[in-house]
């Protein structure tokens, strides 16, 4: 990196950098050496960025008009809806910006899953990103609260309650984050308090997250390190600023598309009836985006041990650096990985699924064998797979597969296919 | 660890620290007390019902504290059948004796203690109440028999002030 070389061109510019080098920051992160291999997968950081500044602009508008009081808060939805001058178009834009944020965040996920960019050097970037990712469930839950129909009222009701599960302080604990005897208005107000303040946390926690990928540089699809810069790298503007751009484009038009579309297909007509604390509603299911998780709730019949398995099952991708040994970071090298990997993603997809199901019969026979199977693979086969899996050779250099002359590779490839031949 | 030898100076970095935290402690203690339930919410503690048009067979449910509150008159078979369980049959035991003093009327939070939800009267298999969140089957004296759910449906401290009224809390 020049960032100790750079100098503005400007008197002005110079005068200024002295006592505040704001420019020198600019320039490093204009001229960050990126690897030249990136693909679309990795477009998905700049992607959840426009969503965070996106949720925040919005939220910020919708609180204009939003009145956190139990009376008042489901007509004062309405009235955003109804009444405000394109406050339907806001709203809409913020409840399906949530959705679109979590769908970027689980492809970002599982990117880093694919490619092994949670291993060492980054093990520190992976762990603040699963703490960005717990911070916006919270938000997520805490938001969904607040237009105060039914589907917020129970949601709320059934996710305090889960620390209930704590012996002897469980149930001093609810009382306390309710304010009360039952989720009410205290409830209401401090929700919309933290669901304000947590997106703020999620910035500074944002640039901590940066901060820490550009000590180590971006990792890439072959998964070696690069030296940098090197010819096997591009500064970021324009190479990568072009590609981010473009695929955000793509990532806008799909967000559109719900946004006018079908605005309402991704939450419960449910939430349309105003929170009545007499009448729960028939089938409580939790946003989309939260399902696996609530399905591995359910499939434990014991209400402690189902509340210890669903944090596990987040908490244990911040022990994921250590559990898999595999020293070689992307899948396009490890064979047996890579179907593991597609069997896990299939797994969560099942796991979503029958979140959804009521929790009976079969619907719960498979929620049970998919919540073994998270951990299980994570737990046993990654552990094992670093030291039992035969990996392909891998190349120099990130410009050795492309521009060929590497005997390493073609002799591996060779090998492969005799391999399937026999 | 090597032994160092104690000045008057240890004394004082103890003693600030100490101070200090106590300091912190009452500091933050307001700040997290503030979220407990506050005097309003307290003085709302109980509620009075009056239940003299009620024949055996209903239920109704009352708001106390912000929670639902299911008042059942029973009949007498229901009575019997509540009271025919073995204690060894439950996850939870306890006698309907022990629920329902006067056995006709069983007064119960009608909340379902795993995660909170208000079961549906008359359903399930065991000719109670269901809770439609996550499948627990309560009877006829709101005790657990099958789900997830840990406990029996509580019973909240309540008494008859007439032949007319409950007063629960």
């Amino acid at each position: 990196m020049s960032d100790h070389e750079y100098t503005p061109k400007s008197n002005f510019g110079k005068w200024f950098n002295d006592r505040l080098p704001l420019l020198t920051l600019a320039n490093h992160l204009t001229d960050y050496p990126t690897p030249k291999n990136l693909n679309y997968w990795w477009t998905f950081g700049g992607i959840l960025t426009f969503c965070l500044v996106t949720q925040i602009v919005t939220g910020l508008v919708l609180a204009m008009h939003y009145i956190a009081h139990a009376d008042m808060a489901f007509d004062s939805v309405e009235h955003i809806m109804r009444d405000v001058n394109y406050g339907w178009l806001i709203r809409y834009i913020h409840a399906n910006g949530a959705s679109m944020f979590f769908l970027a965040v689980y492809i970002h996920i599982f990117r880093s899953l694919f490619y092994g960019s949670y291993k060492a050097p980054r093990e520190i970037i992976w762990i603040i990103g699963i703490i960005i990712y717990l911070l916006m469930m919270a938000a997520a839950f805490m938001g969904y609260v607040l237009p105060w129909g039914q589907m917020s009222f129970w949601g709320a009701t059934v996710i305090t309650n889960l620390f209930s599960a704590i012996p002897l302080v469980g149930e001093g604990i609810v009382t306390w984050l309710w304010g009360g005897y039952s989720v009410d208005n205290p409830t209401l107000t401090r929700f919309f308090t933290l669901h304000y303040l947590i997106p703020f946390l999620i910035l500074g926690l944002v640039v901590l997250h940066i901060w820490a990928l550009h000590v180590p540089g971006n990792n890439n699809p072959i998964g070696i390190d690069v030296k940098k810069p090197s010819k096997d790298t591009v500064p970021f503007h324009p190479y990568i600023v072009i590609k981010d751009a473009f695929a955000l484009l793509m990532f806008m038009i799909v967000f559109a598309f719900f946004v006018f579309y079908t605005p309402n297909i991704l939450g419960h007509a449910d939430n349309y009836i105003e929170a009545n604390p007499l009448v729960t509603p028939a089938h409580i299911v939790p946003e989309w985006y939260l399902l696996p998780f609530y399905a591995i709730l359910r499939s434990v019949p014991d209400k402690l041990m189902g509340v210890i398995a669903m944090l596990s099952a987040i908490f244990i991708l911040a022990a994921l650096p250590w559990l898999d040994t595999s020293k070689i970071r992307s899948a396009v090298f490890r064979p047996l990985y890579r179907q593991f990997y597609w069997i896990l993603v299939a797994d969560v997809l099942i796991l979503g699924y029958v979140g959804a199901m009521p929790a009976e019969g079969l619907y719960l026979l498979i929620a049970r064998v998919a919540t073994a199977y998270y951990f299980l693979h994570f737990l046993v086969i990654l552990p094992i797979l670093g030291f039992k899996e035969r990996t392909l050779p891998i190349p120099l250099s990130i410009t050795e597969p492309v521009l060929g002359g590497s005997s390493n590779l073609a002799a591996a490839r060779d090998d492969i296919r005799l391999d399937k031949l026999k | 660890m090597s032994k160092k030898k104690t000045e008057r100076r240890d004394f004082l970095f103890t003693a600030t620290a100490a101070v200090g935290a106590v300091g912190v402690g009452a500091t933050v203690w307001p700040m997290i007390d503030q979220m407990n339930p506050d005097a309003s919410v307290k003085a709302l503690a109980s509620t009075e019902v009056d239940v003299s048009s009620m024949n055996p067979g209903k239920t109704i449910t009352v708001l106390w504290r912000g929670k639902p509150v299911f008042i059942r008159r029973r009949t007498p078979e229901e009575i019997d059948e509540a009271r025919a369980v073995k204690l060894g049959d439950l996850k939870h035991p306890e006698k309907d004796e022990d629920r329902a003093k006067n056995p006709e009327w069983l007064v119960m939070l009608g909340v379902c203690t795993h995660l909170g939800c208000v079961p549906l009267d008359q359903k399930g298999d065991y000719n109670g109440w269901f809770c439609p969140c996550h499948g627990s089957h309560y009877d006829i004296s709101g005790r657990i028999r099958k789900g997830p759910a840990p406990t029996n449906m509580e019973i909240p401290k309540y008494e008859f002030v007439n032949a007319n009224t409950i007063k629960i809390g």
